[in-house]
Formats: structure tokens, C-alpha cells, sequence
């Protein structure tokens, strides 16, 4: 089993930043009266089930304590029961919005054990729909964080870009949401004709989105008010606490598993930045996530121009049995790492499936981000960390 | 008395004044509601609104929503007081009512020219702060009583920037009655021309942007729409409320941005009046004159609802510090420069 570990950059935290931990621990020691407050399971910020216990002394958060499990669905245990091509339909469901990046990185785990390499095509495809997928989410994260710092329009925005390119996923998988397009040793279907085209008008149409959202939100001087030096995580913290993905990038550290981790998809072939952001508040967070939206589309536009031709599946059998043996894939999606340890005892099922997905590990860092804050920028903090429920919960 | 020379004495004038008054401010919510609320903000946010409701644009959906709640149940919730927490939206709604009885819509179209209209109006409106706390103590919501602490705490710290952009206007026009204001921007020239009158948003445009940003807070409206902040606190003190409690609350709050719309269209753009040098006859004005009012507080009401459909929502300190250290500071030198040039000139 090996796994990638960042390094981290030097952090310097401006004096006084964390001058709200303190505030928190003085509101303790002065034993003013303080409240308990649920924020969830049902709360518009929280966007699912998640639970907030946050203990208040006036309007400043002293602890939070996220409760989760409200939306556990059971999946490590279910795939126990189901055979290899079933399980993509239930991990599909595990971060919902970009559900065929979840099921890379299983079919991924699957595919060496059985010694299979998809063909250069299929990898190709896989490797857009992958990228097509982070930008649905991101664009929809775009959108969603201005709704939470409490501007309405540019969610709908967010939802009308995210739709241009779930049309496009819709249009190769038939699925929008949950396309369980991939098979063990390569894909359903080839792409359908025009598709290519269409494609590239739609990443210019995102590219174009993206510079609307870095004018309109992260150009507004209220929202930079909203999130400049709120929700700081040093780098050090944030990998202590297992966060990945933009959220540990927004703090300096240049690690991208799609650049650093174990070679997958076709990711080598192409050329791409890492984006990081070295000051490590919700602002940074946003604006990682905007230049990763726009890197993403570059990448699909790259990607459509050296697509290969050829056959779309590998000689697989017909009944699939994996043989025995252990295996670890981690792949970088779009809100974080996300891993599979695929244990297998040579059945038509795995023995064994452990998921490690981004959002449970990124929000296990907010009882030590949210001492100290204000209840506005608990909303922030939770909007600009962005986690799926069903990322948390399984 | 104005109803077309006939005197009807005072007590069926008064009968038909409050009629008037009680039908006026549900329909200019409804106004602004159907405007604004449904049609500009979802064109600005690239989708259609409601379409399909009494066969035109849907201009029939806010009627049909007030049809419904009206219909709904009557909840209290378990641990409300529940005396307080039925009052609140009613003290909401007298305040936005009170407001419009100052407020004049042609040369004797209004209910009560007050001698000290503009304090008065001012006055009255900032009693909805009284129901908006009631509502949030009596739901027994925390979420409802951050929102409450939130409003009070807001609307005091903007009732002082609003008066003091008010304060210019009065210094120019040297009265504060409404009527008087208006009359003054319409019958004085800019230096001897006589072509547009003399809106006061001319030499108090500070005022003027003073008066709408301090408005804005007023009405919690983004950016300061901290007390009801969705993503937060859900709704802040309106949480607990359902069926007509809400309407009274959802009346409560068009009505009262129409109540300031009109009050700054008034006090800076000139009221229902056209420049008395186009010579148009007292008499026609009385009919034209909610018109030319109606136009300039949609005017009004443009940009103040642009602002709130645009903009992201400040937090409460800053907001705090934007009204003591900025606002306040901005509107004293506004007066201080107001009265200097009043004596110079």
C-alpha cells in the first residue's frame, strides 16, 4: 500500500490572525452565559444533513461540533454483497456531484487486480468526463458560496453553467447525475457524433463563466470583506486533520495527485498547473476553486485534441471474477483525495472495501477552524470548505 | 376638503381616508412584490419568474399566494408567548401604515399634512423595530431571537444616517413638511432657470446616497439584510411565522420599502410635483400627480432593489462600522456644508 504524503510550505501567519481564538477562550474563562445552538441538520448552510452543535457567547462560536451520520447509507458494507460491475451504481452516490469521479478510482482498484489496462481511448474519455465533472461541481461551488455570503444571483448562474456541462455528460453516459458509464477494462459506449464540438464551444462558454464569477463575486469588496482572513488553515493543521484537495491547496501546499500521486487516467500526457493560494482563508478556498474550474476546461480542451482513436474496451470475461489480493488507488476529485482499499478473495465480489472520501476528513478540521468566529462566518467557512453530505456520510 | 368641491364633512372624509390607506399599502406590496421581487430579480438571474398564474407574466401569483396563506393554519409554536407573538406582526404592519399617512401624493391628496411630516414619518417607521423584537422574543427560537437582536441593534445604529441625510433637505427647503419640501423643489429655479424645477438631488446627492443606503438597512435589505439572512439564521425573526402572520410581515416589508421609496422621491426628486414653470393646472394635477409620484418612487425602488439582488451580505460588525465610521461622519459635513452654503447664498 503506498500513499502519497504534500510537503509543506512555509506558513506565515500574519500577527494577530488567529486573535479570535482567544476572543473564544476569554468568552470561556469570563463564564459569560452561552448558548447552544443546532445549526442543522436542516439548515440552508449545512446543504444536506450535517449537524453543528455550536456553543455561542453572543454571536462568537466558543466550540462546534459536527455530528454526522444523519444520510449513512451503509455503502462499504453493501458493495460486501454486490458484484464489481454493481458497484459503481452505489458509489456513485457518494459525492453526488461528480459522480463518475468516484467511479474512477474503484474501477481503477479493480482493473489491477485483475491485470487489465483500458485502451487508450477509454482512458482518454474517462479522463473528460473526469474533469467534466470537476467543473460541474465547481461551477455549481462558484455559484453556491455567493448564495451563502448572501448574494442570490449568482447561484443561479453557477446552476445554469453546471447545467451546459451535465447536458454534455448526459449526452455520452444518459446519465446527468449518476452515469455508471464505466466498466471494468474500459467504458460503455464510444462518444457520440458531434459531441467533440459541442464540447469545446461549451468549455469557451465556462471559461467566459469564470471570468464573470472572478469579476462579480470574487471582484465584490464586500464578499472579499466576507472571506479575506476568515477560516485560516495553516498548512501543517490541515494535513494533520487529512484535508485535501483545493482546501489544502488554498494553504500553500502544491499537492495535486492528478501531478503527484501514483500516474492514472491521462493525466501524464498533459500539461497543467497546480493552482495554490498562500493565504489559506475562505477567499483562497474560492479562489483556488475558480482557477482550478478554468485549468479543468483547458485540460478537456487538450485532451479533445490529442483523443486517440481505437476500441473503447479491453478483452474482458464475460462473468468477472477478481483474483485474490489487496490493492489502494487514490485519485484527486474534485473535493478532495479520494481512496479505495479493495481487499479481494477471488469471488465475483470484493471481500472488502474501505472508502476513503475528501469531505469527511476536510470536515473534521471545523471544531479547531470555527473557534472563535462569528455565526455569519460559520456559514462562510462551511460554504468555501464544500463538502457533500453524502461524501461525509457513505 | 379635496373630493372634488363637494363637502362631505369630516367624519365620512376620514371614513374614506382610512379606507384608502388600508388599500393602498397592501396593493403597493403587491406592486412591488409582482415587480420586482418576482419578475426583475428572476430576470437578473437569467430565468423567467413565474409565468403561468392569471394568464399575463403571472401576474396573478403573489394574490394567489396571499389566497393561500390566508387559508393556512394558525400555529403557534409550543413554547411561544403567545400573546406577543400574535401582536408582533400587526405592530410591524400599524408602522408601515403610519408612515403613509404623511405622505402626499398630489396638491391635496394625502391624509395628514404634518407640519413636522418628515419627523414624523421617520419616527413612525422605526416603530416596526418594537414588532420585529416582540417577534423574535416571543417565537422562543434562538434563531429568531439572533435575528430580533440583530434588526434592533441595526436599526438603531441606521435610524441616525437617515435622519442626518434627511437633515439637508430640510435646511434647503426650510421646512419640514412634506408638502412643503415638495412645493419648494418645484416652484425654485437652478440659478434662474426654471426648465426641471429643483430636485434637492441635485445639491444633496450626498443625502440622496446617504438616505438610500441608510434605507436599505432600514428595510433589511442586502447587503444588511443580517436580521433575516437566509443561509444563517433561515429567516431570523420571521422563522417560526406561517400563514397570515407572514403575509402581515411580507406586507410589512414592501409596504415599507414603497413607504421609503416615495419619502426619498419626495424629499430628493420632488414628489408628485412637475416644475411649476410647465404651467400645468392644480386641478389636472391632482390626477396626475400619483402618477408622477408612482413613476419616480419606481425609479427610486430600482435601485434600491438592484442593490439588494446584486450584492453580497456584510456581517454585523462591519456593518456597525460602516454606519458609526463612515455614514455618520459623511452626514455631518453634508449638514455642516448644507447649512454654510444655505447662509452664503
Amino acid at each position: 500500500m503506498s500513499t502519497t504524503t504534500p510537503n509543506l510550505p512555509d506558513f506565515d501567519l500574519e500577527p494577530g490572525a488567529l486573535r479570535h481564538l482567544a476572543a473564544a477562550q476569554m468568552g470561556v474563562e469570563l463564564d459569560t452565559g452561552d448558548m447552544i445552538l443546532n445549526l442543522g441538520p436542516q439548515h440552508p448552510a449545512t446543504h444536506g444533513t450535517l449537524r453543528l452543535v455550536v456553543r455561542l457567547d453572543g454571536e462568537r462560536v466558543i466550540s462546534a461540533d459536527p455530528v454526522i451520520g444523519y444520510m449513512h447509507r451503509g455503502y462499504e458494507k453493501l458493495t460486501e454483497f454486490r458484484t464489481y460491475p454493481q458497484i459503481t451504481t452505489l458509489i456513485n452516490r457518494i459525492d453526488w456531484l461528480s459522480s463518475f469521479a468516484n467511479e474512477v478510482p474503484f474501477i481503477d482498484a479493480a482493473e489491477q487486480l485483475m491485470g487489465i489496462e483500458a485502451p487508450p481511448r477509454a482512458r482518454y474519455i474517462r479522463t473528460i468526463l473526469t474533469e467534466l465533472s470537476r467543473i460541474a461541481t465547481f461551477v455549481l461551488f462558484l455559484g453556491e458560496m455567493g448564495l451563502q455570503v448572501g448574494a442570490l444571483t449568482p447561484a443561479f448562474y453557477g446552476f445554469r453553467d453546471r447545467e451546459h456541462v451535465l447536458n454534455l455528460i448526459e449526452a455520452v453516459t444518459g446519465g446527468r447525475f449518476h452515469p455508471n458509464f464505466n466498466r471494468i477494462g474500459g467504458l460503455k459506449d464510444d462518444l457520440p457524433w458531434g459531441w467533440v464540438n459541442e464540447t469545446r464551444t461549451v468549455m469557451g462558454k465556462i471559461l467566459d463563466a469564470c471570468d464573470t464569477f472572478e469579476d462579480l463575486v470574487a471582484g465584490n469588496e464586500i464578499f472579499e470583506a466576507r472571506t479575506r482572513s476568515i477560516g485560516i488553515i495553516p498548512p501543517e493543521i490541515g494535513a494533520a486533520y487529512g484535508v485535501s484537495g483545493s482546501n489544502l491547496r488554498a494553504s500553500g501546499v502544491d499537492w495535486d495527485l492528478r501531478r503527484d500521486g501514483k500516474p492514472y487516467l491521462a493525466y501524464p500526457d498533459i500539461d497543467f498547473k497546480v493552482w495554490t493560494h498562500t493565504d489559506g482563508d475562505s477567499f483562497a478556498r474560492y479562489w483556488v476553486r475558480l482557477q482550478e474550474t478554468r485549468e479543468s476546461a483547458r485540460m478537456v480542451l487538450q485532451l479533445l485534441d490529442q483523443l486517440p482513436a481505437g476500441p473503447i474496451k479491453a478483452k474482458v470475461p464475460r462473468i468477472i471474477k477478481v483474483p485474490e489480493g489487496e490493492v489502494w488507488t487514490e485519485t484527486e476529485n474534485p473535493l478532495g483525495q479520494m481512496g479505495y482499499y479493495v481487499v479481494s478473495k477471488g469471488a465475483t465480489g470484493p471481500f472488502r472495501v474501505k472508502i476513503r472520501s475528501a469531505s469527511f476528513s476536510n470536515v473534521s478540521i471545523l471544531p479547531w477552524l470555527l473557534r472563535g468566529l462569528f455565526v455569519p462566518d460559520v456559514v462562510t467557512v462551511l460554504a468555501s470548505l464544500y463538502f457533500i453530505l453524502g461524501d461525509i456520510d457513505r | 376638503m379635496w373630493t372634488l368641491g363637494v363637502d362631505i364633512g369630516w367624519g365620512a372624509t376620514l371614513t374614506i381616508k382610512t379606507i384608502v390607506i388600508l388599500a393602498i399599502v397592501p396593493m403597493t406590496a403587491l406592486v412591488f412584490g409582482y415587480v420586482f421581487l418576482l419578475k426583475m430579480m428572476s430576470h437578473m438571474q437569467s430565468r423567467l419568474g413565474a409565468m403561468d398564474p392569471g394568464g399575463f407574466h403571472g401576474w396573478f401569483q403573489l394574490i394567489g399566494d396571499g389566497i393561500k396563506f390566508i387559508q393556512k393554519e394558525d400555529v403557534y409554536p409550543e413554547m411561544a408567548d403567545r400573546r406577543v407573538f400574535a401582536l408582533a406582526p400587526v405592530v410591524v404592519v400599524i408602522s408601515t401604515f403610519l408612515t403613509f399617512l404623511v405622505i402626499p401624493a398630489g396638491p391635496d391628496i394625502v391624509v395628514r399634512n404634518l407640519d413636522v411630516g418628515v419627523f414624523y414619518a421617520l419616527a413612525v417607521s422605526s416603530l416596526s423595530v418594537v414588532g420585529v423584537l416582540m417577534a423574535g422574543w416571543a417565537s422562543a427560537n434562538k434563531f429568531s431571537l439572533l435575528g430580533a437582536l440583530r434588526a434592533a441593534a441595526q436599526l438603531i445604529a441606521y435610524e441616525l444616517p437617515l435622519l442626518l441625510a434627511v437633515v439637508g433637505v430640510v435646511i434647503q427647503a426650510g421646512t419640514m413638511s412634506l408638502q412643503g419640501i415638495v412645493g419648494a423643489q418645484a416652484s425654485k429655479g437652478i440659478f434662474g432657470w426654471h426648465g426641471i424645477g429643483f430636485p434637492f438631488a441635485l445639491t444633496q446627492f450626498v443625502g440622496f446616497a446617504l438616505f438610500l443606503v441608510a434605507a436599505q438597512a432600514e428595510l433589511t435589505q442586502t447587503p444588511f439584510d443580517m436580521p433575516v439572512a437566509e443561509s444563517e439564521l433561515v429567516a431570523g425573526y420571521m422563522v417560526e411565522y406561517t400563514g397570515f402572520r407572514f403575509l402581515f410581515f411580507f406586507i410589512g416589508e414592501f409596504g415599507t420599502a414603497f413607504a421609503f421609496a416615495a419619502i426619498a422621491a419626495t424629499l430628493f426628486l420632488g414628489g408628485w410635483s412637475l416644475p411649476a414653470s410647465w404651467g400645468i393646472d392644480p386641478g389636472v394635477m391632482r390626477f396626475l400627480g400619483p402618477a408622477v409620484l408612482f413613476g419616480k418612487v419606481m425609479l427610486v425602488a430600482f435601485l434600491m432593489f438592484w442593490v439588494r439582488f446584486t450584492y453580497p451580505r456584510l456581517r454585523e460588525d462591519q456593518l456597525q462600522a460602516l454606519a458609526w465610521k463612515i455614514l455618520i461622519p459623511i452626514g455631518l459635513v453634508n449638514i455642516l456644508a448644507t447649512a454654510a452654503l444655505k447662509v452664503a447664498f
